[in-house]
């Protein structure tokens, strides 16, 4: 079995996937950010932990249960390793958005006498913003911090935003659609100085960009392993244990799994999973971020070099390796998703998301509608090759150019028309 | 998002797309949607003021490939109809002959107003350089 799962490649035959003739397969997987395809290495870890290694962790009485339990400590202590923390400091959950809830909601109802203000910024991922809304239901107050044209927050609006009563900050660590890195480290000295609980949404930065929860004074991470070429399905939570020692109310009550915080039996296969995606990051994560951003860096390159009004959002200097959010202006997101067809990227275009509002994180930025519509959000990974960086360029140039021939707004553009002074005709919106 | 054959169709061999003359008083100019709803269409058309018939008919559209195939087909749709018989175009057709799903149905309803805003555009000319001759048609359409 392990020799089978040595050569597989990440992605198969199931998606569809077939050799073009420059020996690309096709389709192209780009969309890292929503999530990425198991390492082979992460797989062969899980194996022996859904048939013969099946035990149920918390059983104490047999060797059953201390084989689990034993692939579980070890994962703990890979991740751990991985952020700085110890292994007593990391609770096993189901993934990214159960953390952030139980972040969140742990702390508001842990630190309620103390008091009930949060503070978060507007371009949260959702399992940050809906939890917070819904517990400004209850009594909560919530502070959104608006964001800077690069996407950062600014940290004078944070200080000016905690009060005496302010329990909690929530700031992701690097923005799913856009990529850009908050000052993390900024973020936690000021809450430490200030006695505030600092949470940081750190799925799609760990193992893409250096985290340390003691250097960065965090207090309570989220971390999922289907974001680092690990499985679905497991997640985790960094709580401090010392100082200042955090605690949280649980949202699972049960039998007391996880130090109380996390009850259930744990997911023992998709624990080995995430602890060993997050020990080749470890190992492999210094030369692999080089990798991402030179490849980043190309097809930028190679699409900017090539098309007029493209433009990236975001701060480009504090971003993801792997991340490219760009707007191609005059050219709305999902038809240039159908003209790439071969290629799997997202788009902040309304027509691509079920509320049909363009992405709010690019409002935020003060990217205008228009060309939020416009754009497509590139998640380069560790499977990309520079053969395949190349293809996705030569599409997007391609289909940008045969779109734009067909825009009246570029033609409009080119005949010299402001685009803001048109008064639109929009009856059938 | 599946796309139905024929909007896929439309979306890679687009029928009529490019411009006509605006200041042509034969040719009408529909411009609709707005670019931060995520959709404009132009459709233009050039209409025989002797017969009324629509003689040809280009669009440019930026929008989803929805949008695209909606507009596509209504020039296809409006040549060689006379003005009237193409004022009578519904959007509901469009919806299922590109077999539309109800989140795309806007699409069709923005051609349908594009086919509407050209046809009152061409109309308001007509009625500029012949004032009489666009009487009769506008009694026509009535």
């Amino acid at each position: 079995m392990s020799t089978d799962v040595k050569t597989a490649t990440p992605t198969s035959q199931h998606n569809g996937q077939h050799a073009n003739p420059n020996g690309i397969k096709l389709p192209i997987y780009m969309d890292n950010h929503a999530t990425t395809p198991m390492d082979p290495r992460v797989l062969e870890e899980m194996l022996p932990y859904f048939m013969e290694k099946f035990g149920n962790s918390a059983s104490r009485n047999h060797p059953f249960g201390w084989v689990a339990e034993e692939a579980v400590e070890l994962s703990r202590e890979r991740i751990a390793k991985l952020i700085g923390a110890s292994a007593k400091e990391i609770i096993f959950t189901s993934g990214a958005t159960e953390s952030d809830n139980l972040a969140i909601k742990g702390v508001a109802e842990m630190y309620r006498e103390k008091g009930n203000h949060i503070i978060t910024a507007v371009t949260e991922h959702k399992a940050v913003l809906d939890t917070c809304k819904h517990l400004e239901k209850y009594g909560f107050r919530v502070t959104y911090l608006p964001v800077q044209k690069s996407g950062l927050i600014d940290l004078d609006d944070l200080k000016r935003a905690i009060d005496d009563k302010t329990i909690l900050v929530t700031i992701m660590a690097a923005n799913n659609e856009i990529g850009v890195l908050q000052p993390i480290a900024e973020i936690g000295k000021l809450c430490r100085e200030r006695g505030v609980v600092f949470h940081t949404d750190a799925v799609q930065a760990i193992g893409k960009v250096p985290i340390d929860v003691n250097k960065m004074n965090i207090d309570v991470a989220s971390i999922t392993g289907h974001k680092l070429y690990g499985p679905k399905g497991a997640g985790a939570l960094y709580v401090r244990r010392k100082n200042p020692r955090v605690q949280l109310v649980p949202l699972i009550d049960g039998g007391g799994h996880e130090r109380g915080m996390r009850s259930g039996t744990l997911n023992v296969p998709g624990i080995a999973g995430l602890g060993k995606a997050c020990a080749i990051a470890q190992e492999e994560m210094p030369q692999e971020s080089i990798k991402m951003a030179a490849m980043r860096d190309r097809l930028k390159h190679s699409i900017m070099s090539r098309l007029d009004e493209v433009y990236v959002n975001g701060s480009e200097e504090h971003r993801l390796p792997g991340n490219l959010n760009i707007s191609f202006a005059y050219v709305e997101g999902e038809s240039l998703l159908m003209g790439i067809n071969d290629i799997a990227v997202s788009s902040g275009s309304a027509c691509t998301s079920a509320t049909l509002e363009p992405s709010y994180v690019l409002k935020a930025l003060g990217t205008g509608d228009d060309l939020a519509h416009s754009s497509i959000r590139f998640g380069i990974g560790r499977f990309n090759t520079e053969a395949e960086i190349d293809y996705v360029a030569d599409r997007v140039v391609e289909t940008v150019t045969r779109l734009r021939e067909l825009s009246p707004l570029y033609e409009m553009a080119k005949e010299g028309v402001d685009l803001k002074s048109v008064k639109w005709a929009a009856e059938a919106h | 998002m599946s796309y139905s054959d024929k909007v896929i169709d439309h979306y890679n061999n687009p029928r009529n797309v490019g411009s006509m003359d605006k200041k042509d008083a034969d040719v009408g100019t529909g411009l609709v949607g707005a670019p931060e709803c995520g959709d404009v269409m132009k459709l233009q058309i050039k209409v025989n003021p002797q017969t009324n018939v629509i003689e040809d008919a280009k669009f440019k559209t930026f929008g989803c490939g929805s949008a695209i195939a909606s507009s596509s087909l209504a020039t296809e749709w409006v040549k060689g109809k006379t003005v009237e018989e193409a004022l009578a175009i519904k959007n509901t057709e469009i919806v299922k002959e590109l077999a539309l799903p109800p989140v795309k149905i806007h699409c069709s309803v923005l051609a349908e107003d594009a086919i509407r805003a050209a046809i009152g555009d061409w109309k308001k000319k007509q009625e500029a350089v012949r004032p009489a001759a666009a009487q009769t048609e506008v009694q026509a359409a009535q």
